[in-house]
């Protein structure tokens, strides 16, 4: 990403903004609340208009990015709408609406990946109980499981450990592990990084809309801060467009 | 049942009182999940005013009342598009200018009156047509098929517009979508229940239906279920008691919402460990 800045309410959130994530990297994007964690995975994607600098999405940006089955996107909670109730399976199987075509019915591809990401966050047993029931844990593994169930080579995930149990958070971290393991690319934004900290490949801290460390995860959270706004990203100018990436206007 | 079936006016009446009852609430379950309650309010406000441009200019009522409230509920979504701030005020607006508007067009109309806008208001349906049948038909098909084909979609965007979005959905299609299939709902129901009860029956069937219920799909078909009982049974009832059907119609949907609200506290608490 170069050059992102994002206003909201004319307050700027993000001030020029460089960050390249490449393919099979765990990126973490850190920071305290308000630094703009949650402001610059959604501006990655195209969901927060930009006040300046570019995001482009596999080398495309996103009025013109078509392939959106390569990108699963993980909200930080679930909305759970006027009160109309839908089913653990009906949310997860939502998922599969970008490899979809509008005339054809959800076929039994679409049924066995559902069936597979409800088994990957163990709520197979519960697919036809309500979402609005389950607790916020269980409602983060239903977020993720309908991820999962697009099957994308890319995750972002709006913390997906914010106000999650123990148990949920080390479900997370295992299902994580697999998806690395497969070679999968994810950016997450967390608070803390609690089990997921050995997955984590590359760590950038946000801090008052601006990177101010971008490499190793830190073993304490800004312990190598830099001051933020002239940081040059190290890897960005000798390499072509990666998954996602953000270029100036100027 | 089988006496009032010989009148061709009943006839009538009752296919239009079953064609509306299964078309308002399947697109009322989108309705509801985006929140949306009042917007078949809003756009029966508007559409007063298509009601009378069309005695105005001597069209049919029906016709200028579906491009009046198509473009109402265009202008409504894009003001909610716009961002919150100001939006329901904006939407007051619109609501009481089509009010205004129809009484003002209808007195300027040829032999015009507010009389003539209580039939659209509270609804006439013993006083149907063979053509207003099949107009109901045909826009009743449109909105069924609209669910069908797009129903998938429109329960992404109903549930998280974020992710409808970083899913690749055309965002702002599918909620003109939802406005536009809301406008011609609005119309078909008009006949049956009146401009002013047309909401009622895009969202009571729906929260009936999500009492009993733990999924959308199953929730949508029991409100298109609860929606015919509700207007077949009031307008039948209507035929032996002489009271206006479309105030019967709301009355029976309202009494299975209150019987539904009962049964599925009975129902909640035979399976406790779903409670939260």
């Amino acid at each position: 990403m170069r050059g992102g800045r994002v206003s909201l309410d004319r307050r700027p959130v993000l001030r020029g903004i460089d960050l390249t994530v490449r393919s099979g990297e765990v990126v973490a994007v850190l920071g305290a609340n308000g630094s703009g964690k949650s402001t610059l995975v959604r501006a990655l994607l195209g969901l927060v208009p930009l006040s300046g600098g570019s995001t482009l999405l596999y080398g495309t940006p996103p009025p013109r990015f078509r392939q959106w089955w390569r990108i699963g996107y993980v909200p930080q909670r679930l909305s759970v709408g006027g009160g109309v109730p839908s089913t653990i399976r009906e949310v997860v199987a939502s998922g599969r609406i970008a490899r979809q075509s509008r005339f054809r019915l959800t076929g039994a591809a679409d049924a066995a990946a559902t069936t597979r990401a409800l088994e990957a966050v163990g709520l197979a047993d519960r697919a036809g109980d309500p979402v609005q029931a389950l607790s916020g844990g269980q409602q983060q593994r239903v977020l993720i499981a309908r991820a999962l169930a697009g099957e994308p080579d890319t995750f972002v995930m709006d913390e997906p450990t914010a106000g999650v149990d123990a148990e949920s958070q080390q479900l997370l971290a295992d299902t994580l592990a697999g998806l690395v393991a497969q070679g999968r690319t994810v950016v997450l934004v967390a608070h803390e990084l609690g089990p997921l900290e050995p997955l984590v490949t590359r760590a950038v801290v946000l801090r008052d809309g601006c990177v101010c460390h971008d490499g190793a995860p830190p073993k304490a959270v800004g312990a190598h801060a830099l001051p933020g706004h002239d940081h040059v990203h190290p890897h960005a100018p000798e390499k072509p467009a990666g998954t996602l990436d953000w270029r100036p206007t100027s | 049942m089988i006496d009032l079936l010989q009148y061709d006016f009943m006839q009538r009446a009752l296919i239009a009182a079953l064609l509306v009852g299964l078309a308002a609430p399947a697109i009322g379950t989108f309705i509801v999940q985006r929140r949306l309650a009042l917007l078949g309010d809003g756009i029966g406000h508007v559409a007063l005013t298509g009601v009378a441009l069309g005695f105005l200019t001597g069209t049919a009522p029906v016709l200028t009342a579906v491009v009046v409230s198509v473009l109402g509920a265009v202008a409504i979504e894009l003001v909610r598009e716009r961002g919150r701030t100001g939006g329901d005020v904006a939407l007051a607006l619109l609501f009481y200018g089509g009010i205004a508007g129809g009484v003002l067009l209808i007195s300027l109309a040829p032999g015009g009156s507010n009389a003539t806008l209580m039939s659209y208001l509270f609804g006439s349906i013993s006083s149907v047509t063979v053509q207003d049948v099949w107009v109901i038909a045909v826009l009743a098909a449109a909105v069924l098929g609209v669910v069908v084909v797009f129903g998938r979609e429109l329960f992404v965007l109903c549930q998280d517009e974020e992710v409808a979005k970083a899913s690749g959905l055309p965002v702002r299609f599918l909620s003109l979508l939802i406005a536009i299939t809301a406008a011609l709902t609005v119309v078909i129901a008009m006949r049956v229940v009146g401009l002013l009860l047309v909401s009622a029956l895009m969202v009571v069937p729906v929260a009936t239906g999500q009492q009993l219920t733990r999924g959308f799909r199953s929730t949508m078909l029991l409100a298109m279920l609860c929606g015919m009982a509700a207007t077949v049974g009031g307008l039948t009832s209507s035929f032996y008691v002489e009271v206006p059907p479309g105030a019967l119609i709301v009355l029976f949907a309202l009494g299975g919402f209150v019987l539904a609200l009962g049964l599925g506290r009975f129902v909640r608490r035979s399976r406790p460990q779903e409670s939260n």
